[in-house]
């Protein structure tokens, strides 16, 4: 019985021995866990709590945007040391006028180191500081913001400036231009005689009034569907007196609907005035010249419906047209008139080549005041504009040269800054 | 009254495209309907999108508004036969001031950009382009410098100077024919308009 007992105390305390390394085993794990989840916890608070604002930008200027019209204030600074190691997220700018609260007038990515304010009024003077904004996430996803900002700056109000430096190179080309055709509008003052090639379209201008008076029909001039603020109306309304000249000449009816109420105004000053020259303003009528609609297709389907009634036997096609020109071309082409164009629009030209009899084309329409009136004067212009165009022709060859050889530098003569 | 509107545009266009037959009554009715209602709908625009808008809402920010409205007003002088001839001047306004601002616009947009982009290197070691690119530079280069001969009027066009403006007139034709097409094509949009606006919102015949 007692070596019974002494068995069953020997199983006993070997129990209790086990249990309790068991229990000191389990005591060291919970106390190495407990101390591993400690230390990242202190670590992550020790980050948020305590976080460090970035460095600010530095090294503010400001000044009045050159080469244009006021209104802009350019700002730059140096950026913040942070900006390198994509410590920053943006920089934001701020305004101050007279002393008021600042304001934000607008964001710079990282990296960036220039602000253009374009709100800027020339009348006020102001003050502008630039922040470095830092966003860093926080412990449970929301955006922590960090900001530092840099001195004010100087306070300075935006002007206009009269001439853009940087379009030099326009003015440069411009003089040339106008050089060659004052000399040849000298030239031709002074008696020399200027040849001009001729030009069948315009030639043929004489013979179209002349064909409307045997035929005893009108002529309908169509002047585009443009206001007078476009060159190619201007030029038109040239090409409508030397037309209306001829008209007056042969007591022929001339016709001239427009769409714009200041085409009206002026046609009806060139038609006028053209009578009054060839000594027949009892010929003139108020209601030679007059207004439509100003809508395109509205234009054209009145300008349709009076040739195939009134069968004119020339029309004229003169000025900006767009897509009606297909629609009015062929209407007058199917009524038999004799037809004449002309237009600087690309996209419109090959309608009127391939329905009128005649067409200007593009620069040819330009050149019709000068070739109808052969005045020397307009003449000596048009031999000054060649000459300005055989002078691109001699940069287009040497550009091409130099470039095939590498050598870059005169094309960048004809970059025009917008 | 949808309804109504859709069977009065319907019948407008149909009126309008009956033209394609010949002139007529209903073509005529239509003409001159769209015509008038247009010239009204013009004013209307014309008066509140610039008078009112670009005048009056801000005469007081901008005192040169007032030059403008000051020339407009000698425009309407022409109602008055003794002194109708004071409109000229803001005529010549008009004039002057486009000239000047179109001829500046010409100059940088149609001479100094279009001659920069025509500048290019044929061959030789700037030139890293193939075959194709190589005779699309060349029919470039040459097609500008032919078509720009085209257009000198002071000098008679024969012999070799001839040859090269007739070269200029053929490039300047074969764009006009690539043009044609293209045009063709977009103004046939116009046409599919109408007819879808017929066969969907008049005929419902289209879902």
């Amino acid at each position: 019985m007692r070596r019974i007992e002494i068995r069953n105390n020997s199983f006993l305390s070997r129990v209790n021995i086990t249990i309790l390394a068991f229990s000191l085993l389990l005591l060291t794990v919970a106390s190495v866990t407990a101390q591993d989840e400690i230390d990242p916890v202190t670590e992550l608070i020790d980050s948020v709590v305590t976080p460090a604002n970035p460095a600010p930008p530095t090294d503010i200027t400001v000044k009045d945007t050159p080469n244009d019209a006021g209104g802009s204030i350019t700002i730059r600074w140096a950026l913040s040391a942070d900006d390198a190691t994509n410590g920053i997220s943006k920089y934001r700018i701020m305004r101050q006028s007279n002393g008021s609260e600042f304001t934000q007038v607008g964001e710079a990515t990282a990296g960036a180191g220039e602000y253009l304010d374009g709100q800027a009024s020339d009348e006020h003077e102001f003050n502008y500081k630039v922040l470095a904004i830092s966003e860093i996430p926080g412990e449970s996803g929301e955006t922590i913001v960090l900001t530092s900002e840099s001195v004010v700056s100087e306070p300075i109000s935006s002007s206009a400036q009269w001439f853009d430096s940087r379009r030099v190179n326009v003015l440069v080309v411009t003089a040339i231009l106008v050089f060659f055709i004052l000399w040849f509008i000298q030239r031709a003052k002074s008696g020399e005689k200027l040849f001009i090639r001729k030009i069948a379209g315009l030639e043929a201008v004489d013979e179209a009034v002349g064909r409307a008076t045997e035929m005893g029909k009108k002529i309908f001039y169509v002047p585009g569907i443009n206001d007078m603020d476009n060159v190619q109306t201007i030029a038109s309304m040239t090409i409508l007196g030397r037309v209306a000249e001829l008209a007056g000449q042969y007591d022929t009816w001339l016709e001239v609907p427009v769409c714009r109420s200041l085409v009206m105004v002026t046609a009806k000053e060139v038609v006028k005035e053209a009578y009054t020259k060839v000594g027949r303003p009892d010929s003139y009528h108020e209601d030679q010249v007059h207004y439509l609609t100003d809508d395109q297709f509205g234009y054209a389907a009145a300008i349709d419906g009076m040739v195939v009634r009134e069968k004119p036997a020339t029309i004229f096609y003169m000025g900006a047209f767009f897509a009606e020109s297909l629609i009015l071309a062929e209407t007058g082409n199917a009524s038999g008139a004799i037809q004449i164009a002309g237009t600087a629009m690309p996209a419109q030209l090959p309608f009127f080549v391939t329905a009128c009899d005649y067409t200007l084309i593009g620069e040819e329409l330009f050149a019709a005041s000068a070739y109808l009136s052969k005045e020397p004067k307009l003449l000596g212009s048009l031999k000054g504009q060649d000459y300005g165009k055989g002078a691109i022709l001699i940069a287009i060859l040497i550009g091409v040269l130099l470039e095939t050889f590498g050598i870059w530098e005169l094309s960048q003569i004809f970059s025009v800054i917008e | 009254m949808d309804h109504f509107g859709i069977w009065l545009a319907a019948f407008l266009t149909l009126g309008i495209y009956s033209f394609l037959y010949r002139d007529n009554a209903w073509y005529k009715l239509s003409e001159s309907i769209f015509i008038g209602i247009s010239a009204g709908y013009w004013v209307v625009i014309l008066f509140w999108d610039n008078f009112y808008a670009k005048f009056w809402l801000q005469r007081q920010d901008d005192p040169m508004l007032w030059v403008g409205a000051a020339l407009g007003f000698l425009m309407l002088l022409r109602l008055i036969p003794k002194i109708g001839w004071i409109a000229r001047w803001p005529l010549a306004f008009i004039d002057g001031a486009t000239a000047g601002l179109w001829g500046m616009n010409f100059l940088a947009s149609n001479i100094m950009v279009q001659t920069k982009a025509t500048i290019m290197p044929l061959m030789g070691p700037a030139f890293s382009g193939s075959i194709g690119d190589l005779l699309s530079n060349l029919v470039l280069v040459g097609g500008t410098f032919c078509g720009l001969i085209y257009f000198f009027f002071s000098k008679e066009h024969k012999g070799a100077f001839g040859n090269a403006a007739r070269v200029g007139i053929w490039t300047i034709m074969i764009t006009f024919g690539a043009m044609f097409g293209y045009t063709v094509m977009s103004r046939m949009s116009l046409l599919i308009g109408r007819i879808d606006f017929l066969f969907r919102d008049w005929l419902g015949l289209l879902k």
